[in-house]
């Protein structure tokens, strides 16, 4: 298990490289062209597909809507309009989300780290006599489950957790799945030595876990927030069903309902010019509130990208 | 002397001694363990609603008995063979593309090397990953408006008497459901393909650059059989989920013009059981999704474990 991690750190590769650049200058045979020639294309192909959806959002939030309404801006921004954002910035119920979406996300994540840690670091341990008969208890809950009635009256009823955002951190902070990859990462990446000389200086399981086991497990940190983060952040369905008062919406939720109301059909004749100027309003706004609503999801990336691939190596190496 | 023996040797008193012994780990497990219980078994238990006929003012417990109504309500109802229907068939669809393709994908990019091209690809692929469903449906839909959208005035080029509304079409909506899926979750599900095609020994691909394997060769012989383990695994967990149609984004996409092809089991719980508050019927209907995927689960394993010799369990 040590070797395997140690090869996938991607060191390893490098030590390779010189041969594989001997074999590149080496002329490509006929197959291999074509091979290359096809997978090149075919990617670049694929990088426009992810992209253009994105650069025409970014274009279109700052293009005039009757342009962008119109068809005529595909690409690149074919005037300048900055009134989107202007009415965006005055539009209360955004910021209102926002804050409660922040206030979601940093609560419901540090909890669930806590709590998915403990219990990965405990189930990764050989000698926890328990840790067979608890992986099942915890895995049994992946393959099966109360489904959506039993779980909504428990919480919103039995436990009075309805119109709180308390509904929407509490219930959903263990994830099965992330203590099988904090557990897999730590049954493969801690070494065994550093628990024995640890016990030998009286260090007891607790302070173990916090001194050593944690400093240790950055990486794989760094991925189970970015799953928790993106995941409270994107999510609106918790919201949908327990809270009831807009002062406590999610921003998701927010922005639903922003956007959703605006489903008029443009055509339809007997739509009233109030409809129509409302309608136009929030035309001008939609394509800026997909990029003030999504920026903060693609800026966190980019930090924690440096840990991601050895944080989702060594966990999808079984354990 | 001999029980004695036994009792010692029983799962009571080696926990009670490995308690002891080990008394930190059970602490940190306990605050997780108390949540599964308390978010996940306990709401299995509530399932015994699914027999019973839901009185607000009786309570889960109290409220009568009714044997297997809900039940045969749903298997009796107008919407079963839809909703049923709808659901497989969106969970298949996107199997097919959702599993075979992220596969394709990352042994693509791995067979660019190791430049700034391939880093380019990656980095730009994740982004959809980031973007919730909300937005994403209020893309489909701008993109897709029948006089202003860009899909839709590309499509016209082809067949340019097409005037109505793909989205309101019935019959196109699991494939933009699906394919707009696929857009989404393509370059993050090949992350797990490309870090299990990283750890692949290099002295194998010289081996075989010496041998004279082509590029192609080298995919079928060394790349595949390296990830199968990970292509299993995922296979049987997504067949495990298959009557799972996420609620989130069909909500969004659905109205009243395709609902025939777009109300999935999710989403019927959502408007059965707890819009009109028929929490019997929600439960029951809840309860059987859970026992298919379940169902599911264990088959696709069995078979795995009997053709391949591979098991979750």
């Amino acid at each position: 298990m040590h070797n395997a991690v140690a090869k996938n750190n991607g060191r390893s590769l490098n030590a390779g490289c010189p041969h594989l650049k001997r074999s590149k200058r080496k002329r490509m045979s006929r197959p291999d062209k074509i091979f290359t020639i096809v997978n090149y294309s075919f990617l670049i192909l694929m990088l426009g597909v992810f992209i253009y959806p994105l650069v025409f959002v970014f274009s279109a939030s700052i293009t005039k809507p009757s342009e962008v309404l119109y068809g005529k801006m595909w690409l690149i921004p074919t005037s300048l309009y900055f009134d989107g954002y202007v009415a965006i910035f005055k539009y209360k119920d955004i910021w209102t989300g926002y804050l409660n979406s922040v206030i979601i996300v940093v609560l419901g994540t540090l909890l669930s780290l806590a709590v998915t840690f403990m219990a990965g670091y405990a189930l990764s341990r050989k000698d926890f006599y328990a840790k067979k008969f608890l992986m099942w208890i915890f895995t049994f809950t992946m393959f099966f489950g109360g489904g959506l009635i039993p779980t909504y009256l428990l919480i919103s009823e039995s436990l009075n957790m309805y119109d709180s955002v308390v509904s929407l951190i509490i219930p959903s902070a263990v994830s099965v799945w992330n203590i099988i990859l904090i557990r897999t990462y730590f049954i493969s990446s801690l070494p065994q030595d550093l628990l024995e000389a640890a016990k030998i200086d009286g260090c007891d399981n607790i302070r173990f876990f916090i001194m050593v086991a944690i400093p240790l497990a950055v990486p794989i940190i760094a991925v189970i927030t970015l799953y928790n983060v993106v995941g409270r952040w994107n999510s609106y369905f918790d919201a949908l069903i327990f809270l009831s008062d807009p002062a406590k919406y999610p921003l998701q939720l927010v922005i639903r309902n922003l956007l959703t109301q605006n489903q008029i059909n443009s055509l339809d004749p007997n739509v009233g010019i109030l409809e129509l100027e409302s309608m136009m309003k929030v035309e001008g706004m939609k394509y800026g509130v997909i990029i003030v609503s999504t920026l903060p999801m693609l800026v966190i990336y980019p930090f924690v990208q440096k840990y991601f691939i050895k944080g989702i190596m060594v966990g999808s190496l079984k354990g | 002397m001999k029980s004695g023996f036994a009792y010692k040797n029983g799962f009571a008193y080696k926990l009670k001694s490995d308690v002891k012994k080990n008394t930190g780990l059970y602490i940190l497990v306990l605050p997780a363990l108390a949540f599964l219980i308390l978010f996940s078994y306990v709401p299995m238990y509530g399932v015994i609603l699914g027999f019973k006929e839901y009185d607000s003012l009786l309570g889960i417990m109290g409220s009568p008995f009714v044997g297997f109504d809900n039940f045969r309500r749903f298997f009796t109802g107008y919407y079963f063979a839809d909703v049923m229907w709808n659901t497989f068939s969106i969970s298949l669809y996107s199997l097919a593309l959702g599993f075979p393709l992220p596969i394709i994908f990352a042994l693509m990019i791995n067979s660019v090397g190791n430049g700034k091209f391939k880093r380019t690809v990656q980095m730009i692929s994740y982004a959809p990953y980031f973007i919730s469903s909300v937005v994403i449906v209020a893309l489909i839909t701008a993109f897709f408006d029948t006089s202003t959208g860009v899909v839709s005035n590309f499509l016209r080029l082809f067949n340019p008497n097409a005037s109505q509304n793909t989205l309101n079409s019935a019959s196109a909506f699991k494939t933009v459901f699906v394919l707009s899926g696929v857009w989404q979750s393509l370059g993050w599900s090949c992350i797990i393909y490309i870090a299990a095609l990283s750890g692949v020994d290099p002295q194998m691909y010289e081996a075989a650059t010496l041998d004279g394997a082509s590029k192609m060769q080298k995919i079928i012989y060394i790349d595949i059989p390296s990830i199968a383990p990970t292509m299993i695994t995922l296979l049987i967990l997504s067949m495990g989920n298959i009557l799972s149609v996420g609620f989130e984004k069909v909500y969004l996409m659905q109205n009243p013009d395709n609902l025939a092809s777009s109300e999935v089991i999710a989403t019927y719980v959502y408007k059965k059981g707890l819009l009109s508050s028929d929490y019997g019927f929600g439960t029951a209907v809840g309860l059987f999704n859970s026992l298919i995927n379940f169902a599911m689960l264990a088959v696709t394993n069995f078979v795995a474990k009997k053709t391949a010799g591979y098991s979750l369990w």
